[in-house]
């Protein structure tokens, strides 16, 4: 699997990312600079990683979703490609419509980093499938804005198409229906609050979230 | 042009005397941009004035030290060619007055001062001081200040690692806020500020220069008063998107070898920072003030030399090395322009629209014809002992240690730490609530212990053993998550130096300090003073926050306060007497307080601390904790209740003959709880007897309670409930 990962001004869990996918790839990690207008041929799977983007000073993402590197992700997400947003990644891809709905503040009114407890909630997908079926996994949030949100049609929706990828068991910002992370209809693209590649190593909390990469590994080859 | 008027050299912080010292050094009258610039240039704040006799009588130099004081940050060896770089700066004055920028300014500028030496932040900390917790803008401040520091540090990406707070009502009128800042760089590319290369393009980097922050550096050299609300023009405005642009771009730069020299614009912007540049070049430096990028119209060179607009740097390139440095900052949306030239006369001279705004000799603004004193000081007064029989043992021993757990200085501080990124980076092995925070440095298998310790009602009771406390705290912590301690920073937070008690209470510290540090083989390499904390003649607790840094060669050996196995024996290691004096349980159970503070033995703290770090290095203990305020009683139930995967409690049993409230809540220090398998446990006592370490055995974790004899027998449930308690109440509380 030959990864990106997409580097925005002030995105700053770029490198993070890209070493959880080299500890499980034994791949180097191309990096992607946002005002790239393309994405090289060959590219197996698009990381959008967490941070401030553009400094998020408007809404979370809305900036970055018009940069000239989203066109050509975009693009290959239509085609296929497997891109998967982590906490900003996540508002970028609902800013330039990958995914549904969108993020306001915290419910608490404070930036939280804690790890939260998440069931996964479909093992089927390129993204999952090196998980149980409802099994209940670890990993850390780390926003101000995650407290995702959308119509009740919106996420009846989701809901009947099973496209709610993970829940929190300890809902930590106020997310509708306990939401942490949804995919698109093709199950291609996946955007999720809390941080799989924080705990992918022995000197993280826990190894909880490397399977993410994992399956990914799996499926994609 | 304006006249200089004694009312105008007042306004400026300069007394007659420093005003007389100026004509005399020109040899005529300042014009008033030039008395702007000696303004804040011999400021306390930039100066040093009344603090450098005493600092330089600090140990700077030990094998690892690469550069101490007097860079913009202290570089030590960590081995391998890696350089850790790391310093503490306060932001007190500004914090007071406008909370979060007050706050996250002081985040931006401290890591301003750790890349500008090439060193890329990979852990803050941050030692903060509020008044009681019933004041009524205690709260305002608190959760402005965290708000500051997640806002400005979370977007940067750098982890927010380790702290402490404290509250006291001393602290009402100037709570301090005082961040560190932890880099790493390779050895071979670290770089200084001194100017040098005849002609070479002197260049600003970053943020363009408004009118904000405009004599920051004198107001914070000033004490406070009913009206300091109206300084909030004075306080600078932060943008954390910006900085992280200026470090991306500076680092990249900083690959190839075109900076001869840089230095970031912090207190006192643009003046402090060429100044500072020709001084430690012996150079001079000819600036032209239209070249400077500007964010309004029509400012005076007097508000571009004195603004302290944010995110700034100057740096000296090589020459014909400016168009690969601006294709850099281009990249990353950043101004670039050069502004000056370095050059051989030895004065700063600053041009403005065609005319010399200021020419004034560089010797007199930053180094030896700046204002140096001698403040008259008397020592602190000894305090009596205090006897176990005056502060006698607690009515109801499960309800005070249930309130001591959830008392303003002891509860859990998760409401704090969880609006601080600890993760980002993912080298964090030990986040907050921990001795030391444990940071991987990163792509290897050794790390970081890092901490700031500071007991300030030790410093009030006795400001030389205090002093000696707070390096010996910062040196114990990280010695009990098995890093070996190398090296400190040191902010001195005092109230008026022209009060010779209170200069008494700074010069009995900076004497503790020098002699934990020579007896521990601890130098400080890097440290900043604050000083006319006072508020309406009133002044803080004397307060000097240590941050210590201390490696760990292999990561995956290190311990932790959680129990973590039933049947661990848990042993105390140190000598314990029963110190009551100046601690926690005499000051909120009864109310005592003037009594002299638990002495530091260094000899003792050296030998115990070893001990324990061995077993820690060899992967045989995991689980240490040091013991300070509240005692051994509050430490055990530390441990007990950090237990997150499964609950573990502890029963132990006091030795013959000791007095339970003292041996319990006493804060003798030197001292550390372990918990080890038996045959470890075995070990270590008879190891320790050999070793002239005092060691004994309380008992044993497990069960699911805390027993202490027939003392002591809680839930851990109710322990963690009145533990995590004390902040989200204080901070919900409805505001009457």
């Amino acid at each position: 699997m030959k990864a990106a990962v997409v580097v925005f001004p002030a995105s700053n869990c770029d490198r993070d990312a890209a070493t959880a996918l080299e500890v499980v790839t034994g791949r180097k990690t191309q990096m992607l600079w946002h005002g790239d207008t393309e994405v090289p041929a060959g590219i197996d799977l698009i990381v959008l990683p967490g941070g401030f983007s553009y400094g998020d000073y408007l809404r979370c993402g809305a900036m970055a979703a018009r940069s000239p590197i989203m066109r050509a992700v975009v693009e290959r997400a239509k085609a296929g490609t497997p891109v998967f947003g982590i906490c900003n990644g996540w508002q970028i891809l609902a800013e330039c419509g990958l995914l549904p709905g969108g993020f306001l503040r915290n419910a608490g009114l404070k930036f939280v980093n804690r790890p939260v407890t998440v069931r996964v909630e479909d093992s089927q997908s390129i993204f999952t499938n090196a998980y149980a079926h409802g099994e209940a996994i670890s990993i850390p949030v780390a926003n101000g804005e995650g407290n995702f949100f959308a119509d009740d049609e919106t996420l009846d929706r989701l809901e009947g198409e099973g496209r709610v990828a993970v829940r929190y068991l300890d809902n930590p910002n106020g997310s509708v229906r306990d939401i942490a992370g949804v995919f698109n209809e093709t199950r291609t693209v996946l955007g999720m609050m809390p941080h799989p590649e924080r705990h992918v190593e022995a000197i993280h909390h826990n190894q909880d979230g490397r399977r993410f990469f994992e399956s990914l590994l799996g499926a994609v080859g | 042009m304006t006249e200089i008027t004694p009312a105008i050299v007042a306004e400026h912080g300069l007394s007659p005397d420093e005003y007389a010292k100026i004509l005399q050094l020109l040899n005529r009258a300042p014009n008033l941009t030039e008395l702007g610039i000696f303004s804040v240039m011999w400021s306390e704040h930039c100066s040093y004035k009344s603090t450098r006799v005493w600092l330089k009588t600090l140990p700077t130099t030990g094998p690892c030290v690469i550069h101490g004081p007097g860079e913009n940050a202290g570089v030590i060896d960590i081995g391998d060619g890696d350089a850790c770089i790391f310093k503490m700066e306060s932001h007190n004055h500004p914090s007071f007055i406008e909370p979060y920028q007050g706050a996250a300014t002081g985040v931006g500028g401290i890591m301003r001062d750790v890349f500008t030496m090439g060193a890329r932040p990979v852990a803050m900390l941050n030692a903060l001081r509020f008044g009681e917790p019933s004041h009524p803008k205690t709260r305002h401040l608190v959760s402005g200040v965290v708000a500051g520091i997640g806002g400005y540090g979370n977007c940067m990406g750098v982890p927010t690692v380790a702290g402490e707070v404290n509250f006291d009502p001393s602290y009402n009128g100037n709570i301090l806020v005082n961040a560190m800042c932890v880099g790493l760089a390779r050895q071979d590319k670290i770089f200084l500020s001194a100017a040098s290369g005849i002609g070479n393009p002197v260049v600003y980097v970053g943020s363009k220069t408004g009118r904000d922050g405009i004599h920051g550096a004198t107001m914070a050299s000033a004490e406070f008063d009913d009206d300091s609300e109206e300084k909030r023009p004075t306080v600078q405005v932060g943008d954390p998107f910006v900085e992280k642009l200026l470090l991306e771009a500076c680092l990249e730069l900083m690959e190839s070898d075109a900076i001869v020299a840089i230095q970031d614009m912090g207190a006192a912007g643009l003046t402090s920072s060429s100044a500072e540049m020709a001084s430690k070049g012996d150079a001079g430096l000819d600036l032209d003030l239209d070249a400077v990028p500007q964010r309004e119209e029509g400012m005076t060179a007097y508000e571009m030399l004195l603004s302290e607009s944010q995110e700034r740097m100057l740096m000296i390139l090589k020459p014909g090395r400016e168009a690969e440095a601006q294709k850099i900052f281009d990249k990353w949306g950043l101004d670039f322009a050069i502004i000056g030239r370095v050059t051989d006369t030895r004065r700063l001279v600053v041009r403005h629209k065609g005319k010399v705004e200021a020419d004034l000799p560089v010797s007199a603004l930053a180094d030896e014809e700046a204002p140096r004193y001698t403040r008259p000081w008397v020592p602190t007064p000894k305090k009596p002992v205090l006897a176990p029989a005056a502060c006698p043992a607690p009515a109801d021993w499960n309800a005070t240690l249930l309130a001591m757990v959830g008392s303003a200085d002891l509860a859990s501080r998760r409401w704090i730490w969880e609006q601080y990124d600890s993760t980002v980076m993912n080298d964090t092995a030990q986040g907050p609530g921990g001795d030391a925070a444990v940071v991987r440095v990163h792509g290897t298998q050794k790390a970081l212990a890092v901490t700031a310790d500071c007991t300030p009602r030790y410093c009030l009771a006795d400001p030389v053993e205090g002093g000696k406390q707070a390096v010996a705290e910062t040196w114990r912590n990280i010695t009990a998550v098995g890093g070996t301690p190398l090296a400190f920073t040191d902010n001195m937070n005092f109230g008026n130096p022209q009060k010779p008690e209170i200069m008494g209470q700074f010069v009995g510290a900076v004497e503790g300090l020098r002699e934990a540090g020579l007896a521990l083989g601890y130098p400080v390499v890097s440290g900043n003073c604050s000083l006319y904390n006072e508020t309406n003649g009133q002044g803080i607790l004397p307060t000097p926050a240590i941050g210590g840094v201390g490696l760990l060669k292999d990561v995956t050996r290190r311990a932790s306060i959680p129990l973590k196995r039933w049947g661990d024996q848990i042993l105390l290691i140190g000598r314990t007497e029963g110190w009551l004096g100046a601690s926690i349980y005499a000051r909120d159970v009864h109310g005592l307080a003037g009594h002299a503070p638990p002495p530091v033995d260094l000899a003792a703290e050296k030998r115990n601390g070893d001990f324990v770090r061995g077993y820690i290095e060899r992967g045989a203990v995991d689980t240490v904790h040091d013991l300070s305020d509240g005692g051994l009683i509050v430490a055990l139930a530390e441990m007990i209740m950090a237990a997150r995967i499964e609950d573990i409690g502890a029963q132990i049993d006091l030795p013959d003959g000791v007095e339970p409230h003292a041996f319990l809540f006493g804060e003798d220090q030197g001292r550390y709880l372990v918990a080890a398998p038996e045959d470890v446990a075995k070990a270590m006592l008879s190891e320790a007897q050999a070793a002239g370490v005092p060691a004994v055995r309380l008992g044993v974790a497990g069960g699911v309670h805390y027993r202490i004899g027939d003392l002591v027998w809680l839930d851990i449930a109710a322990l963690r409930a009145s533990h995590e308690s004390f902040f989200p109440t204080l901070m919900a509380a409805p505001i009457n």
